[in-house]
């Protein structure tokens, strides 16, 4: 019985942790091919999540939805790489992290502006039920959610592994002057990155709404990527996975071993604290900026 | 070979990094199809900003041209970006190489060819063009560049650079950190592609030994200069050009070649 608690609490946050590995991917992809640390990610995700549940309250149905969220957010990304960054190309990282900054104030008044400011619930349409898998209960929207997130990484592995333009951005990403050299051109890349980015943030903003509902806090859900980012590195696809399995299940087994020594509540920041421990042994993270040398 | 339009000229070209340090004060330079032509010059005295210079990659690296002309096939350079510049038939390779670490050898020459948008099917006589120009990257096709060795990685990027079918290919410092016998094997690889398929080259080298013995013309560089211009043969006979401008004591080289 001891045991099967465990593996439950486990469980449960491995799968929560999903979904801040949601968050982190997106980061990943714009900080591995153009080194900005996208602050705006978070409102990204928030607009995505806030347009389609407008789009859906004034009847649209689901799949129209989702097709016009996601042309808007290829639109948004698109028109930040273009408007922001591309004139603010070879700054130092600060300027470019505060321009992102800026952008993510930007970008949640826009969604303000347009969709108005109350909360609203999203229903994906999955009942959060317990479900029981081997003696262990387990919820199914965290279920539905991990397989989301599995799709999606699977669909970028691909894609990044087997198109032409997948090849482009590893090249970008190992060496930028390299591919200026070969005549690749830089600026479509981007703009293929940042749309990339915005389906995350579509993706992301989808499942995060339908578990908080859609409301302006939502934008916070950045902060919970910073210690992902972390413990799995900036640049690894693979790092904000685990960093996030290991985020969500930390948080957890914390909260229910060690919380009550404590007096609880230590769910919120645990995270930060691993983070911050990490930082100290392993500043690269798990997986970042894994040089292939030879020595 | 015979040679004859000029195929890229600088006059007078100044350069500056952040519009504050000058690189380059008055380099002119002329290369013409079918030629090689080696650009020497002791460390620090501009063959590297040249270079960028005439690839369109000076703006990459915040540096600007403050002065004088570029023109390549007739057209002016700086009004080009280096993607437009590569499909027009200018390639460089970086100095230091600059593989894609993490890339296999074979993405990396594709990655190369991608400015020429062929094909799957298309693709493979281009990579066996250069497999058999450089045997030792078909053994290494699979392997991730950072993992080659030094002269296969200077092999890869000068096979990344010709899967994009240059019409003058600019190298930087090819020899750098590679042993002689290395050095002398891709100079002879170089000297094949220029005899039968009349490619054009702009060589950058400190080493001035091999690279005299192998160009057509030369051109010395002095504190971002232009300050001798001429046949390579008459630059190789004269000892005291080389002790005067490229660092060499009298009678040899003072440092190792290869260094």
């Amino acid at each position: 019985m001891e045991w099967q608690f465990f593996t439950e609490v486990l469980v449960g946050g491995l799968l929560s942790g999903v979904m801040y590995s949601l968050v982190a991917i997106g980061f990943v992809l714009i900080y591995k091919t153009s080194g900005v640390l996208n602050f705006a990610q978070g409102a990204l995700l928030l607009f995505a999540a806030l347009t389609f549940v407008s789009l859906t309250e004034r009847g649209l149905p689901v799949w129209a939805a989702i097709l016009l969220t996601l042309a808007a957010m290829t639109g948004i990304g698109a028109m930040i790489e273009r408007a922001v960054l591309r004139p603010l190309v070879n700054q130092p990282p600060i300027t470019l992290f505060m321009a992102t900054l800026g952008v993510s104030y930007v970008v949640e008044g826009a969604a303000q502006l347009l969709w108005g400011t109350q909360v609203h619930g999203l229903d994906l349409g999955i009942d959060d039920l317990p479900l029981e898998i081997g003696g262990v209960l387990v919820s199914s929207f965290d279920l539905f959610a991990a397989a989301v997130a599995g799709a999606m990484v699977a669909a970028l592995t691909l894609f990044f592994r087997y198109t032409r333009i997948g090849l482009g951005f590893r090249a970008v990403a190992d060496d930028q002057l390299a591919a200026l050299a070969v005549g690749l051109s830089l600026d479509r890349i981007w703009t293929a990155v940042w749309t990339a980015a915005g389906m995350v943030a579509l993706v992301a903003g989808l499942l995060w709404g339908a578990r908080l509902g859609v409301q302006f806090s939502l934008s916070l859900v950045v902060l919970k990527a910073l210690p992902v980012l972390v413990l799995g590195g900036f640049d690894s696809i693979a790092g904000a996975i685990v960093g996030g399995l290991i985020v969500g299940a930390v948080e957890k087994l914390a909260e229910v071993y060690v919380g009550p020594f404590v007096g609880g509540g230590i769910e919120g920041w645990i995270a930060y604290v691993a983070a911050l421990g990490f930082l100290l042994i392993r500043p690269s993270g798990l997986f970042g900026a894994k040089l292939v040398e030879r020595v | 070979m015979t040679i004859h339009e000029v195929l890229l000229s600088l006059d007078g070209v100044e350069a500056t990094y952040n519009h504050a340090i000058r690189a380059l004060s008055g380099v002119s330079l002329t290369v013409r199809t079918g030629e090689i032509v080696a650009l020497l010059g002791a460390n620090g005295a501009g063959k590297t900003t040249a270079l960028k210079a005439l690839s369109g990659l000076l703006p990459a690296e915040r540096g600007q041209i403050a002065a004088g002309t570029i023109v390549y096939d007739g057209g002016d350079v700086t009004r080009r970006s280096p993607a437009e510049l590569v499909r027009a038939g200018l390639v460089q390779v970086l100095e230091g190489r600059h593989c894609f670490r993490s890339l296999t050898v074979e993405d990396n020459l594709i990655v190369g060819g991608q400015v020429q948008g062929l094909g799957r099917a298309a693709l493979r006589p281009e990579l066996e063009r250069i497999y058999t120009l450089f045997p030792r990257l078909r053994d290494r096709r699979k392997t991730a560049a950072g993992l080659t060795s030094g002269g296969e990685q200077q092999m890869t990027a000068i096979g990344r650079a010709l899967m994009a079918r240059p019409r003058l290919l600019v190298l930087d410092e090819p020899s750098m950190g590679l042993a002689p016998l290395v050095v002398e094997g891709i100079f002879t690889a170089l000297k094949r592609l220029n005899r039968e398929e009349g490619l054009s080259i702009l060589v950058a080298e400190q080493n001035s030994t091999v690279a005299l013995r192998h160009a057509d013309r030369a051109s010395v560089l002095e504190t971002g200069r232009t300050v001798l211009d001429g046949p390579a043969a008459d630059l190789r006979e004269r000892d005291d050009i080389k002790a005067f401008y490229l660092g060499f004591g009298v009678g040899g080289p003072a440092a190792p070649a290869a260094a």
